[in-house]
């Protein structure tokens, strides 16, 4: 058999991986015996998605909250167009936040333009994790506010929708 | 959770072996043996640790898409409003928070322009504007969690 997948193996396997790897001591092995292709191939194929950035992560997802994460804040600054890149790259270099991006503003209502996620284990260690945020990148004096959240409602990202279909979905889960 | 189901998850988060044997080599530089790999893997996932063991795909890739979208709701009709947006299922998580806009969620859909007929059908559904806030720039993205 060929080592690499054709089309309609890569789709399946695709399919096949996103409710998780199988937990088999040869789970690339188990997953070939799916989708009709061998081991080395679909080892090659995972391997290039990982290459490629198809798959930006492949592992253990936690759930944070069940481990003790379970405080959160957005915190949103209004930011000059201007340096926006500059300060976004000095925030992601502290080591400080989890998740960090640009996002339009909508005016009237919203001034803010950088975004960023800090979790932690209360609202204290958040609060104070934002403090050296503040001082190590020199944001004092950015209009910034502080979104906690206190109510979670719906979490079910990080899968596909249409099993069957060739279509993508919700294969990640962070906008 | 013990020592070792900690070591598990700090490790494992940052990736996972592709190999004929992953278990079995994840499990060496853990320092048990395959099988309680397995069997620790399987416990935590039952009583919900995990979400998943797998790959997370970068969805823009895959030609999907995702957007941050965010709603202001009066503090009265909240959860009812709130379970309505959740009926979408192209809604991943929505949360509540504290501020004039206060729902905050993140829609996935299979393409970049069902976004937009997917907000204006929660916008007709639930009589509230929609602010779509679609992410411009990717700084950083460094979703690890030491437990």
């Amino acid at each position: 058999m060929p080592i690499h997948l054709n089309d309609s193996q890569q789709q399946a396997l695709k399919c096949a991986i996103q409710e998780g790897l199988p937990i088999d001591s040869r789970p690339y092995l188990v997953l070939a015996n799916i989708i009709g292709g061998t081991e080395e191939g679909v080892i090659h194929c995972i391997e290039q998605w990982i290459e490629s950035g198809l798959i930006k992560r492949f592992g253990l997802v936690i759930k944070h909250h069940n481990v003790g994460y379970t405080s959160n804040a957005m915190i949103v600054w209004n930011v000059p167009d201007e340096i926006v890149d500059e300060l976004g790259e000095r925030i992601k270099q502290s080591g400080l936040v989890t998740l960090c991006y640009r996002r339009p503003r909508r005016l009237p209502n919203w001034n803010y333009n950088l975004f960023c996620m800090i979790h932690g284990k209360n609202r204290d260690q958040v609060l104070g994790q934002l403090e050296k945020l503040i001082e190590s990148c020199q944001l004092k004096d950015v209009e910034h506010d502080v979104l906690f959240s206190y109510k979670q409602f719906k979490q079910c990202g990080g899968r596909y929708h249409k099993m069957n279909s060739h279509s993508m979905k919700k294969a990640s889960n962070h906008g | 959770m013990d020592e070792i189901d900690r070591k598990i998850i700090n490790q494992l988060q940052r990736g996972f072996p592709i190999c004929e044997r992953p278990y079995q080599e994840a499990a060496e530089s853990i320092g048990i043996s395959e099988s309680e790999l397995i069997q620790r893997i399987e416990a935590l996932l039952e009583n919900k640790t995990l979400t998943r063991f797998g790959p997370m795909y970068q969805i823009e890739k895959a030609g999907g898409a995702f957007t941050l979208a965010a709603m202001k709701i009066p503090e009265d009709v909240f959860d009812k409003v709130a379970e309505q947006v959740n009926q979408f299922p192209e809604i991943a998580h929505n949360y509540e928070r504290t501020h004039e806009l206060n729902m905050w969620f993140v829609l996935g859909t299979e393409s970049p322009e069902e976004i937009a007929s997917v907000i204006k059908k929660i916008e007709e559904t639930t009589g509230y504007k929609v602010y779509n806030m679609p992410k411009l720039e990717e700084y950083f993205v460094g979703l690890f969690f030491q437990v």
